[in-house]
């Protein structure tokens, strides 16, 4: 096969010029960052233009922390009456008492506070949170983690009414009655606004009042939210209370581990060792910073080296973890190779055609997941599995187009095809910019999609990389049935091997090309579907992955799909392993060498193909 | 072929009427031209080609208030479909053949970089719409997108004040922009006294899409017990696989905010906004800015544009500003002869979208106020913050040691944008 030998030739060059390219961008962007410096360079006497109106920086700024704790200090010995009758589950009586209690005292009443959120600026409204935070009312925390949520709503009317949207559908409810409200008042009301100090404040007022709370999840995220503020000796006589009830061997662990963190300060040596062996198996990174922190300060020296022992511990397992984690980012960049270059191992690979067009086809397949996004909008879930055998389909159409209308006039002339599916690829680009818009598509992922399988606090492998490995592999085993098991798979071998003899036994060649390339070209289409969750879909996406796949399908071995299997991990892992040391650039100029040298040594690739079937 | 002569036959009139410049008669026929210089194709069509309309729509208000000096304006558009050196051969284009009065265009600083020599020699007008890095000031370009005092300083300001950050991620695209910002926010933050290993810098390739081991690198950076923040320089497509997957990891604003400079309102507008809720960005304009100008632009732009969805954004301000002071600057002057220009356009006040008053400084830069914004779900930004004042361009940043002592002025005696304040020398072409 003479186009696979003349690809083989020329990628070499193609990937050095890309390497040169890459390299002297990089090299470029540098000396052009460094002007070149006019000479004199003597300090300036003054800087007129570079005054901004924000505040003056301070000479150490400090994060302004004085709500949270004030908080913790302030209202500390209202909430273990408050709490204490909420985990009884006597909500009603506990508001009453509550109530009555700071009806006397407090000068603002609670409901006249929650009625001033609205108003003033961000820190105004901290200021207020940090008041209601105080009267341990019962309503308050709901208040308070709605607010952080952006779920707090005002409405126009003086007095505004205060409104909590529901975190799921579009009911809500009256911030002080309570009561339930109906959709169409919550959309008329406006959402009062917060920033991210702000949200941080409010969570850190939430914590204080849920460390009680029912639910072991929120006292869980009560916890991990205190670790990260100081906490005083009122809270820590608390947490010691809560020690003795808790139920919830997590929440348990946590609680342990909140207490010894703020014991690690504590007067005595031998607190602060008992501290430090509490906090000794934990992989919390707040821990690992207080860990740190006693190492480097303590006055004991028991202590110290106590905590460098537990440190040494947590960070040998620490390294292990990492380890674990990159293992999987290369197999996760492997996957996503795979899924690119697949469709290119059936076009180029088996059938030999060097289809410049194979990153429009995966265009065309993330285009395909986007419309089908926006005809059905409500369900996220089930327009991604559909799209999958509709990308394939429509990738599938357009690839037997190509293959019909232009490629099968040029079999036998590399070159040509090159040029002309070169030209294609340029045409379906434009295609779809006049036809949609030159702008990105958004593509949304279903919830099951985003966040991260948590292990440990340490290593959380992402649910979107997880679930494309595993599509990767199981797109990879059904070709490969298909290739092996199916007449379809049996015809298109025959058809590569030996096209007179296959045509002399009564396959119809033109119609198996046809399929053939139509199968690569849908696998391609599946493979956007895929990438739509990672990355973006627009007019340019193909064009990031097809050197990528070229350089999979050679370095693994032309026409063996398990060669690209293993070229598409094996430079994942590569990529992946180099990058933490070299930085992303210098990883993919590493990469683009290796495989320039690894063709010079053996150009045909990982597993080249072997027997007669190899120069057909 | 047939399209170049085609062209010709066209322009013989043009001449013909070129030459009787002068006779009123012929002046009112004779349309004033302005140049369109923006990628209709190409991987940078996705954020020119709004610019494009956007200048077609002021050209279309103006001409509908009755032109410009009795003349009706007309738009030459062309596409260096995102090939810089055609930026080049196509400036050439505008002033030789098609002889425009200015030339609105660019976005990306390579192009602008390669247009500047075009411009010079044969003497046109640049208005440059979009943020960039500084170290530059062309007596024919005008800038009126930020400058980094204009953004970056300030954006870093803010998280250090309001949200006492003390450790640095300064994550960019490697190319000039970003590697330029991030040394003058080094040498900033050094300034600052924050320390050598408080600061990150990590540049990725264009539209990187693998970002599992960089978050998960910040991630690690930020866990060591100080707060911290990224300053993001990263360009284009790359922003949406790099919040995806600090969504992903768990980063939540919260815990590490991102302040980005290339994200604004058209680039949400492909984005699924989900994981980018609470992040921030730094600009001079925004859509949700209440004011009514504002409100006005964006109702004659959803008219123009015939869509009530599209979104308007900072260089899509920065082109408004630009026209409105060119026009401006060309009645004042009463002709559009450039060199009349270049010196009538100095000082000139046009109102911006954003309540407050844009001035044409002697660098070529204008005064912009810069909003912080947080991003929200529906693609738009709440302003957490803004200046009281105008904050004027500074074209050679204070915070670089080679450039501390260059400043850029038009106007005699200095004339020259390039100045060197101590050795009272002027370096001439040295950007």
């Amino acid at each position: 096969m003479t186009s696979i030998a003349l690809v083989s030739r020329m990628l070499g060059p193609m990937l050095a010029a890309l390497l040169l390219l890459t390299a002297a961008s990089h090299a470029w962007a540098e000396a052009e960052a460094a002007t070149p410096a006019p000479e004199g360079a003597m300090p300036a006497e003054s800087m007129p233009e570079t005054t901004t109106d924000f505040p003056a920086v301070e000479p150490d700024p400090v994060p302004p922390p004085e709500p949270q704790e004030s908080v913790v200090a302030a209202e500390f010995d209202e909430l273990p009456a408050a709490a204490e009758g909420n985990a009884a589950g006597d909500g009603s009586e506990t508001l009453d008492e509550t109530l009555a209690d700071d009806a006397e005292p407090a000068a603002p009443n609670v409901e006249t506070l929650i009625r001033q959120l609205p108003e003033g600026s961000f820190n105004d409204r901290r200021a207020v949170a940090t008041q209601l935070a105080a009267s341990g009312d019962p309503r308050v925390p709901d208040i308070l983690s709605a607010l952080a949520e952006g779920r707090l709503l005002a409405t126009a009317d003086a007095p505004p009414r205060i409104l909590i949207r529901a975190a799921t559908g579009t009911g809500g409810s009256d911030a002080i009655s309570g009561e339930n409200v109906p959709a169409s008042v919550i959309s008329g009301g406006t959402r009062i606004p917060v920033h991210n100090p702000l949200r941080n404040a409010l969570r850190s007022l939430v914590a204080v009042a849920t460390i009680s709370a029912p639910d072991p999840e929120q006292r869980a995220s009560a916890l991990l939210r205190l670790m990260r503020g100081s906490i005083d000796s009122d809270l820590l006589a608390y947490l010691d209370t809560r020690v003795e009830r808790e139920a919830d061997p997590r929440v348990m662990d946590l609680l342990l581990t909140v207490r010894a963190l703020a014991r690690l300060n504590a007067d005595t040596p031998e607190e602060r060792l008992a501290a430090v062996a509490v906090l000794r198996g934990s992989l919390l990174n707040d821990v690992r910073v207080g860990l740190e922190a006693t190492v480097a300060r303590d006055a004991d020296p028991d202590v110290r080296e106590a905590a460098a022992e537990a440190l040494d511990s947590i960070q040998s397992r620490i390294e292990l973890y990492r380890f674990t984690e990159n293992l999987f980012f290369g197999l996760s960049a492997g996957s996503v190779l795979l899924l690119a270059a697949i469709g290119l191992a059936i076009t180029f690979g088996v059938m030999g055609v060097i289809n410049m067009a194979h990153g429009e086809l995966i265009m065309i397949g993330a285009y395909t997941t986007w419309f089908i996004q926006t005809l059905i909008p409500g369900a996220l879930s089930s327009s991604i599995l559909l799209a999958i055998p509709a990308a394939f389909v429509v990738a599938g159409l357009v690839g037997i187009a190509m293959e019909r209308g232009v490629i099968q006039f040029l079999y036998g002339r590399p070159l040509e095809t090159l040029l002309a599916t070169f030209g294609i690829s340029l045409i379906l680009q434009q295609a779809v910019r006049s036809l949609f818009s030159p702008l990105n598509r958004p593509v949304a992922s279903p919830d099951w999609l985003s966040g991260s399988l948590e292990v440990n606090p340490v290593l959380a492998l992402t649910w979107s990389r997880i679930y494309i490995l595993v599509f990767a592999i199981l797109v990879f085993v059904a070709l490969l049935l298909v290739m092996k098991k199916t007449s379809l798979g049996l015809k298109v071998r025959a058809v590569a091997q030996n096209r007179p003899m296959a045509r002399a036994l009564g396959v119809r060649t033109g119609w198996v090309d046809a399929l053939t390339f139509g199968l690569g070209a849908g696998i391609a289409g599946i493979a956007g579907v895929a990438l739509s969750q990672l990355t973006n879909v627009g007019p340019n996406m193909g064009q990031a992955y097809i050197i990528d796949s070229f350089m999979v399908v050679v370095f693994g071995g032309v026409g063996n799909l398990w060669g690209t299997f293993v070229g598409a991990m094996g430079l994942g892992m590569m990529t992946k392993f180099l990058e933490p040391h070299s930085g992303a650039v210098l990883a993919k100029i590493l990469v683009l060498i290796f495989i320039i040298l690894f063709i010079q040594r053996r150009p045909r690739g990982l597993f080249p193909k072997k027997g007669r079937a190899a120069e057909a | 072929m047939t399209h170049s002569r085609w062209l010709k036959n066209l322009r013989i009139p043009g001449l013909a009427l070129a030459l009787a410049f002068g006779a009123g008669t012929a002046q009112a026929a004779d349309p004033i031209k302005v140049g369109v210089l923006h990628s209709l194709s190409g991987t940078m069509a996705i954020s020119e080609t709004t610019l494009k309309d956007t200048i077609e729509m002021m050209v279309a208000e103006q001409n509908a208030k009755g032109g410009l000096l009795g003349r009706p304006i007309e738009a030459v558009v062309v596409d260096p479909a995102s090939d810089w050196p055609l930026f080049a051969e196509r400036t050439r284009q505008l002033l030789e053949q098609d002889k425009v009065d200015a030339i609105f265009g660019c976005w990306t600083s390579v192009s602008r970089k390669s247009v500047l020599p075009v411009v010079e020699e044969l003497n046109g007008i640049l208005f440059y719409p979009v943020q960039y890095e500084g170290e530059e000031s062309s007596r024919n370009i005008f800038y009126t997108g930020a400058a980094p005092n204009q953004q970056a300083i300030p954006a870093v300001e803010y998280l250090m004040n309001e949200y006492g950050i003390e450790r640095w991620v300064l994550a960019g695209t490697d190319y000039v922009y970003p590697r330029t910002t991030n040394r003058i926010l080094e040498a900033f933050l050094k300034d600052q006294g924050v320390a050598e290993e408080d600061i990150m810098i990590n540049y990725t390739p264009f539209g990187h899409s693998d970002w599992q081991s960089i978050v998960a690198e910040i991630k690690r950076f930020g866990e060591q017990g100080k707060p911290t923040a990224v300053i993001s320089t990263i360009n284009g497509d790359a922003n949406v696989p790099f919040y995806r997957e600090l969504g992903n990891q768990g980063l939540s604003a919260q815990d590490i905010p991102v302040i980005a400079f290339s994200v604004g309102e058209e680039e949400l507008s492909g984005m699924d906004t989900s994981p980018l809720v609470g992040h921030l960005a730094a600009w001079n304009y925004f859509m949700s800015v209440d004011t009514p100008e504002n409100a006005e632009f964006i109702e004659q732009w959803h008219a123009f544009i015939g869509d009530e969805n599209r979104v308007t954004n900072d260089p899509m301000e920065a082109h408004y500003i630009g026209f409105n002071m060119w026009v401006k600057a060309v009645e004042k002057a009463g002709t559009t002869d450039v060199d009349t220009v270049i010196d009538a356009i100095k000082g000139v006040q046009v109102p911006n979208l954003t309540g407050g008053v844009a001035e044409m400084l002697v660098n070529h830069h204008i005064t912009k106020p810069v909003l912080i914004g947080e991003i929200q779900a529906d693609g738009q930004f709440l302003v957490v913050s803004q200046t009281d004042e105008p904050v004027p361009g500074d074209a050679w940043s204070d915070h670089l040691p080679d450039s501390r002592d260059i400043v850029a002025d038009w106007t005699p005696p200095i004339s020259c944008g390039n100045f060197n304040t101590v050795t009272e020398t002027c370096s001439g072409q040295n950007y």
